[in-house]
């Protein structure tokens, strides 16, 4: 064979496996651009499946909120026999808790506040995180009229004669950070006071260290929760181990039947402590 | 007999539905072709609808309060060890769903301080069913391994009788390389109690701190004598020293905390820990929860999603 020969025949032979290679390169290419298209839409139809179905929650939510005014609208007007006698004697102590940009409503708490009057409920706690009903705490008590505060009402008054809803105003300082003033309390008395022996720190001792910094230790018995969701929203923990939690909805759309509804659910509960 | 038949059918259908639920009996099970491909596409559609969740926030700290599991048994006339069993064996699919969705980190309330009051021949049944399923977690099969996971027992473990300690202790050593996913299992546990242990123990921390720093010269050296100083100056214990000595230190707050059987109370259970987390109250006894349950609470914690991060950052 020729070189030049060999050089056609070379170049005969090269050309159709270059050709061949870009093929198959621009098919990989394509398969590629397919695949990605495929997973995009993937992407696409889950978002779509997932709006569909938050839209049913909202749909669904929005009919039970239509059959719970119309529930409470019954229930306020009396229709219902069950929810005429309420065993108020159960709930010796109320705590409500409202999201701090709602507590900022004064005219929608005293509302609230005479409905438990009417209802019977002669101790309420009003919690809100940032303090702002503490803040507004002498302008409620004079719209409402009846009202003093809980630490003024002495041991002696008897509850039954009680002619006047206690009031207790908390905010988020007085949890944590009042359990760590506690802690700190008891440093100095069983630490830094002597060389004497360092006690097994107790409940009871805790309770006396946080009595000693001013904190009520009464615990609510039912606690509603007036905001968007059922969150606690940092009421001191110490006081909440065996309280009931119930959500009522915004502060906005509150209802005197939910709020019945409520506590005749709560004085058919039974607790076992546990045990 | 006929009792005792009818309990044994109850407990073994309850075993199938735990191995099920596992998917423990998928490989082993030759002659179940229809089974095993019905067990498949079952197992293919949840993945799908966590896919469908996982275009929204997922929660990363779930926490379960596991009632209502003697309401179960006195429900279908079984004995309380069989409804706490029956508990047991729901639990292990609801743990392998919550891994499965991913979330990180789970925190079952397993035995309350509380709990021991109750009658000593249940609290005996108790401990032994926890040893039982606490040596089950070192199985090849079991969800640690499965997943990952690293298994944290939270409580007053002095409490607990020896074996039971032993064991746990075994577990959380055996599993502390583990760093896919968290298990707290809160035993001889109550929120008070973690408290009290976190204020002594920050208390002792910072007496030590103090006697470091000027050895022999003891409490009289520290009289604090400034007056002019701020009354947070002048603390020596701070929240921060307390957030650090808390037995749930190893967790972030819980975002979904679950107590079933309707019942609305914590029980002193993450009092300290859920000032943001949404309490969500099924009717549903223990036994009876389902992934429905979970898929319910997981789409209402995406609609709070917004309004829990913003109070997140609040307080």
């Amino acid at each position: 064979m020729s070189i030049y020969h060999v050089y056609d025949l070379n170049r005969g032979l090269n050309v159709p496996k270059r050709r061949t290679n870009c093929r198959i390169m621009g098919l990989g290419a394509e398969v590629q651009k397919v695949l990605h298209w495929i997973a995009q839409s993937g992407k696409i139809g889950l978002c779509l499946l997932w709006i569909i179905l938050h839209l049913i929650i909202g749909i669904w939510y929005f009919a039970v909120d239509i059959v719970r005014a119309i529930e409470s609208y019954l229930i306020s007007s009396g229709l219902f026999k069950r929810y005429k006698a309420l065993d108020i004697s159960k709930v010796r102590y109320l705590a409500i808790v409202i999201d701090s940009e709602e507590a900022r409503q004064t005219s929608k708490i005293i509302e609230l506040l005479r409905w438990l009057a009417a209802i019977g409920i002669k101790s309420v706690c009003l919690y809100d995180p940032d303090g702002v009903m503490k803040k507004f705490k002498e302008a409620i008590m004079a719209r409402l009229g009846d009202a003093k505060l809980s630490e003024e009402v002495t041991v002696n008054d008897p509850l039954l004669d009680q002619k006047f809803i206690a009031l207790e105003f908390v905010s988020f300082l007085d949890g944590k950070e009042a359990v760590a003033k506690a802690a700190n309390l008891l440093f100095d008395k069983y630490y830094l006071a002597g060389d004497q022996e360092k006690p097994i720190f107790t409940e009871s001792i805790m309770v006396e260290a946080l009595k000693a910094i001013g904190c009520v230790e009464t615990e609510p018995d039912l606690m509603l929760v007036y905001g968007p969701t059922r969150c606690h929203l940092g009421f001191p923990a110490w006081r909440i181990r065996y309280t009931e939690i119930v959500h009522m909805g915004r502060l906005k759309t509150m209802k005197c039947g939910s709020l019945i509804k409520a506590i005749h659910k709560f004085t058919m509960v039974r607790q076992n402590y546990g045990t | 007999m006929a009792l005792e038949s009818k309990l044994k059918d109850n407990s073994t259908r309850m075993n199938k539905l735990y191995r099920f639920g596992m998917g423990l009996d998928m490989k082993n099970n030759s002659d179940g072709l229809v089974s095993r491909l019905f067990g498949n596409l079952v197992s293919s559609m949840r993945k799908f609808l966590f896919r469908i969740l996982s275009v929204g926030p997922i929660p990363n700290h779930l926490a379960f309060i596991l009632d209502g599991n003697r309401r179960y048994a006195k429900k279908w006339n079984l004995q309380e060890e069989t409804g706490y069993k029956c508990g047991f064996w729901a639990l292990m699919p609801m743990l392998k769903y919550c891994y499965e969705l991913g979330v990180t980190y789970v925190t079952i309330y397993a035995f309350s301080i509380d709990n021991f009051k109750r009658g000593p021949k249940e609290v005996q049944c108790l401990m032994g069913l926890m040893q039982e399923k606490i040596e089950g977690l070192l199985e090849e099969e079991s969800i640690v391994h499965q997943f990952g996971v690293r298994v944290h027992f939270i409580g007053n473990l002095k409490l607990l009788p020896e074996s039971v300690k032993v064991g746990a202790e075994k577990v959380m050593k055996a599993t502390a390389n583990n760093n896919k996913k968290v298990l707290l299992i809160c035993v001889a546990y109550t929120s008070t109690d973690e408290i009290v242990h976190a204020a002594q123990e920050s208390c002792q921390r910072k007496w030590d701190e103090i006697r470091e720093m000027k050895p022999g010269g003891g409490a009289h050296s520290f009289e604090i004598s400034n007056e002019s100083q701020e009354e947070e100056e002048r603390r020596f214990i701070k929240l921060v020293d307390l957030e650090q000595c808390i037995y749930m230190g190893v967790a972030p707050d819980p975002d979904i905390l679950f107590r079933t059987a309707g019942e609305t109370r914590l029980s002193n259970f993450l009092l300290w820990q859920t000032p943001t987390c949404l309490l969500y109250s099924p009717g549903v006894l223990f036994p009876e929860i389902g992934l429905r349950h979970l898929v319910w609470a997981v789409l209402n914690f995406q609609r709070a999603y917004s309004y829990v991060e913003k109070k997140k950052k609040q307080l």
